[in-house]
């Protein structure tokens, strides 16, 4: 439990929230990661030049720190390139064909206390909990 | 102008947010998964953090007719719990699972320029650019 950061996870939740707060505030749009994304990739013009602001800000944090800070962001988990290949497969495709992902359905959608957003959250939580258990205790060993 | 700099500041805050909470480790991210192992719940508390801010946000908005920058609220379309919404977030999650990486924090993890994560995110647009054609193909029509 040394790793244990329940101040810091819970600033940066807060932190992840009032983005949200803003740009519905704001634009009247759901801070979603994967919506955001997916919809500028076959480029559209209707809904693309906010969706490249954000992304913009987005990258901008790290790149602020670095400069600033030198902030350099951490490792992958895992060394495969084929199984990092694989999970960005997944998670790209998955997360467009059930409309979001942790941002949009995880914290956008739950604060809307939106029923589709809350079932999306536990099926994907509980999905990946489960592949972290069949992973490490029951292939790995 | 100003509705593309409060885009663009939602981002910055919104990735300093990721970076904050540790959601942009994902050797983090699997220890809070692995609830059979030596399990780390700090993440929890990022969406104990970010769900009653964002509530406050939501709640607010309903006292306004139109948001700040924009002519209207742009509400989620779908409203149904289908077999798409269940089978989506059970890819999402076995891919959450390998790697530890969700979308934005892919994405801000990126800008360090490790291969690992590169390949990640290249990955994961391909993914949605394939969920496109396939829509197209569905569809038998363009969007």
């Amino acid at each position: 439990m040394e790793n244990f950061t329940p101040v810091a996870s819970a600033a940066g939740g807060m932190l992840i929230g009032l983005a949200a707060a803003l740009l519905w505030l704001g634009l009247g749009r759901i801070a979603g990661i994967s919506g955001i994304v997916g919809g500028i990739l076959p480029i559209r013009r209707r809904e693309a030049a906010w969706r490249l602001a954000f992304l913009a800000g987005l990258l901008a944090a790290p790149l602020l720190l670095g400069v600033a800070a030198g902030y350099s962001a951490p490792a992958p988990a895992i060394g495969s390139a084929d199984l990092l290949a694989v999970a960005g497969l997944l998670v790209g495709f998955g997360t467009r064909l059930g409309s979001g992902c942790t941002s949009g359905h995880g914290v956008c959608g739950i604060a809307r206390l939106s029923p589709r957003s809350l079932v999306a959250t536990a099926v994907f939580m509980v999905t990946a909990a489960a592949t972290v258990f069949l992973v490490r205790h029951v292939i790995g060993a | 102008m100003r509705a593309l700099f409060a885009a663009f500041a939602s981002g910055l805050v919104f990735g300093l947010g990721i970076i904050v909470s540790g959601m942009v480790d994902p050797t983090k991210v699997l220890a809070f998964l692995d609830v059979a192992g030596d399990w780390d719940p700090s993440l929890a508390f990022v969406m104990g953090g970010a769900i009653p801010v964002a509530a406050a946000g939501f709640m607010l908005a309903r006292r306004r007719q139109r948001p700040v920058c924009d002519g209207r609220f742009l509400e989620p379309s779908k409203t149904g719990i289908d077999g798409r919404l269940i089978l989506g977030a059970v890819l999402f999650g076995a891919g959450w699972g390998l790697a530890g990486y969700c979308p934005a924090p892919a994405l801000v993890a990126s800008v360090s320029g490790q291969a690992g994560t590169l390949v990640f995110v290249a990955a994961m647009l391909a993914g949605m650019v394939v969920f496109d054609l396939y829509q197209r193909l569905l569809s038998g029509s363009r969007r």
